[in-house]
């Protein structure tokens, strides 16, 4: 028992790692299902393409012998910033393509529609990579090797980074929601969209912008989980994704600073799981059960408190 | 343009009528296959021709003749000479049957279920434990596997499973509408693949990863029906009840309360259908077609992992019913085909293609890209371009062509076998056209 308690510092800290990454891609989800009331079912492979496109500026900087005489942080922001915007820039040509033309049409259309945009970057990048590197399982490159050891615990440099990068970003984005006027208009759009648009809003570049903003987020992790975990293949954001989206539910749908919570208590939730389960049941269960939890806290919430922890009671919309 | 779409129409007018005609056209089509064995385009032909049977203005006598004649003999015939077509063809029954199933559920009553394919594994497993040396690990004294007369016993008991899984699944979910109900789906089907995966400890139920085999043929009185001719028979007489099942569901009460459900739940509700039986029945219904063509497709495997039944799975047969229309029986079918084939032929012979090109040195591609393995690229497309341009799918559902041919009087064209079926489907906002599904 000694034992298990002695490893608790080490599965937070892991927990709360995931848990961010959780919960910058669950901001996707959130917002784009609190402007358009609609699961964007190929967020997840945004995130994927941002870790690819993270992961390719770093791979080409390191080939054209740039990285080795590039500060490490520098290199991490142009790896951020080409991430988010291929990233962000896909997220608002899916939209263009694949969901404008859907709105207003019943629910499922548009799921469905989502679904197939979904597989089809799965495998587009698959095949874009293919013939690019002849390989789609990638390895990032390791900026940050350095690890603080506190007491017991090894803290790597990298999850600082992580960590902090999130905690920034997601302030950011509280900040341009409710302080600055396009931020005004992205909430009157969520609320209701025909009366923000006789209030002079464009809709639709609003709607645009939530694509942008959400899918450079998502970018923005999926660089982030690939310098934390340094191997990215073109399905490592199916299951994350899903574990995202349930974060943005237990959170409450449509509330970004429920989508911060969510991630992390799911984040913790998994990796206290994993380590603990099979301690408990002495061997019978154990880590490889570590999906299945995120789908029970999925399936628990929606039955239980289907506005999440911090959302409120939304009545159904007509 | 116009004026070759006019004459098809006029060729099609002599020859839709005319039963001797339709069969010439599918004999011409054999031969075809017959002849070239490996050609995909001939096979393609044979089942456009099949298709014709469908759009033929003939007697429902002839129409019934050339399809028994054609399924029971020709097809049969074509696959002892190769293989390979009867491979095919069981692949497709088994597909049309998911198809239908799904197509209940999501079609019918309007739910969209992404974890489809976990009752396909119950049905699977079912008889795979037990028509294997696997259910020895946990139960003692009866000499495993079974021996392939039980299978008949073990289709029923999966089909139970099935639909008990079905409403396993129901019940939590039953108040979560459209989106979120998709989503918790899809977990449970990733949850019953984890469990698959895993069951292999304590007690070993499922052998993990490593799958199950070799698994039982089904006999009768020791009779062993294990070659690839009495599987197509077996599929194929499962699933001639399947569609005399979904036909007679179809306007049912039954058929007719989901279609309540699914354009107004609460207006259902409220007109007196018990809304939470009638949900969980879909479940059920559709759960069970998967179950029996899962035990089917145990035996016919003789191995099965967890593998075989991934979230793509789902998804392939979620495009099925896509593709050839919600709430359309014909339309699950032809679906089921297109993809099926596309899958096995198409893709497969263009990466065959491919290689060959790289091979001769006249596309330089790099070693490991193979077309067939992008099934997922082709399905996205799939299902976002019939999203945008044709939700309704390729045979839109009997009864909205019902109410459009009373709307609009009783000279309606017949549709083309090719062209858009009925033309004002849609009204120019995609699937905006009031066929709510949620």
């Amino acid at each position: 028992m000694h034992e298990s308690l002695a490893m608790l510092p080490q599965v937070l800290i892991d927990g709360l790692t995931l848990g961010f990454v959780y919960a910058l891609v669950a901001l996707g989800y959130t917002m784009v299902y609190g402007v358009l009331e609609f699961i964007n079912f190929a967020h997840s492979e945004i995130f994927m393409i941002g870790a690819f496109a993270g992961t390719e500026a770093l791979l080409i900087m390191q080939s054209s012998g740039v990285l080795a005489s590039l500060p490490p942080f520098v290199a991490l922001i142009i790896a951020l910033l080409f991430g988010m915007a291929i990233a962000g820039l896909i997220a608002v040509g899916m939209e263009r393509i694949a969901y404008r033309p859907l709105r207003g049409a019943p629910r499922l259309v548009p799921l469905i529609s989502a679904i197939g945009v979904s597989f089809f970057l799965q495998d587009a990048v698959r095949l874009f990579e293919g013939l690019w590197r002849n390989a789609f399982y990638l390895s990032t490159p390791v900026l940050y090797r350095q690890t603080l050891t506190f007491s017991r615990v090894d803290v790597p440099v990298k999850t600082i980074i992580l960590v902090a990068t999130c905690l920034a970003i997601m302030f950011g984005l509280q900040t341009f929601v409710n302080r600055t006027k396009l931020g005004r208009a992205l909430r009157a759009v969520a609320q209701d969209q025909a009366t923000a648009s006789i209030m002079g809003v464009n809709v639709n570049f609003i709607v645009t912008l939530t694509f942008l903003i959400g899918g450079a987020l998502g970018g923005a992790a999926g660089v982030l989980f690939a310098m934390q975990y340094t191997l990215i293949h073109p399905y490592v954001g199916f299951i994350l994704g899903i574990k995202a989206f349930t974060a943005a539910v237990f959170g409450g749908i449509g509330n970004i600073a429920g989508a911060m919570v969510g991630g992390v208590v799911l984040g913790l939730v998994e990796s206290l799981g994993s380590a603990y389960l099979g301690i408990l049941t002495h061997g019978a269960f154990g880590a490889e059960y570590k999906d299945v939890f995120a789908f029970i806290i999925l399936i628990l919430v929606l039955i239980l408190k289907p506005s999440g922890l911090l959302g409120e009671t939304v009545l159904e919309k007509a | 343009m116009k004026t070759l779409l006019g004459r098809l129409g006029g060729a099609w007018n002599r020859v839709g009528d005319r039963p001797l005609a339709v069969a010439g056209l599918i004999a011409a089509t054999t031969v075809l296959v017959a002849v070239i064995p490996r050609s995909v385009i001939a096979f393609l032909l044979f089942i456009g021709s099949l298709l014709t049977v469908y759009y033929s203005r003939l007697e429902g006598r002839y129409k019934l003749a050339i399809t028994v004649l054609t399924l029971g003999v020709v097809l049969p015939g074509i696959g002892t000479l190769n293989p390979y077509y009867l491979d095919v063809a069981i692949q497709v029954g088994i597909y049309m049957a998911l198809a239908l199933g799904l197509n209940i559920v999501v079609g019918f009553a309007g739910l969209l279920d992404l974890g489809y394919v976990a009752f396909y594994a119950t049905g699977a497993y079912v008889w795979a434990i037990f028509g294997s040396k696997q259910a020895a690990n946990f139960i003692h004294g009866v000499n495993f596997p079974l021996s392939g007369d039980w299978f008949w016993l073990f289709l029923f008991l999966a089909v139970a499973a099935a639909a008990t899984a079905g409403i396993l699944l129901g019940l939590p979910v039953l108040r979560l509408k459209g989106d979120y109900l998709a989503i918790v789906t899809l977990g449970f089907g990733e949850i019953i693949r984890i469990v698959l995966n895993n069951l292999d400890k304590p007690v070993n139920i499922t052998n993990g990863p490593n799958g199950i085999t070799p698994i039982q043929s089904p006999a009768i009185f020791g009779y062993k029906l294990g070659k690839g001719i009495h599987y197509y028979f077996l599929v194929l007489l499962i699933l001639l009840i399947i569609v005399a099942v979904a036909k007679r569901l179809e306007r049912s009460r039954i058929g007719r309360a989901w279609e309540a459900i699914r354009e107004d739940e609460v207006a259902a509700g409220a007109m007196g259908i018990p809304v939470v039986r009638m949900k969980l029945l879909a479940f059920a219904m559709g759960a069970s077609f998967a179950g029996i063509m899962g035990a089917v497709f145990a035996s016919k495997q003789t191995f099965i992992d967890p593998n075989s039944f991934s979230f793509m799975e789902s998804i392939g047969v979620l495009a099925m019913v896509i593709l050839g229309g919600m709430g359309s029986i014909p339309g699950a079918l032809i679906g089921a085909t297109c993809v099926v084939v596309l899958q096995l032929q198409v893709l497969k012979s263009l990466s065959d293609w491919f290689s060959q090109l790289r091979n001769t040195g006249v596309l330089n591609l790099p070693a490991q890209l193979e077309i067939a393995k992008y099934e997922k690229l082709v399905f996205g497309l799939v299902l976002i371009v019939m999203m945008i341009y044709r939700p309704t799918g390729l045979i839109p559902a009997e009864r909205r062509k019902h109410e459009l041919e009373h709307a609009r009087g009783e000279d309606v064209e017949v549709p083309e076998p090719t062209g858009p079926a009925a033309p004002s489907v849609g009204t120019g906002v995609p699937g905006g056209d009031g066929r709510g599904l949620a």
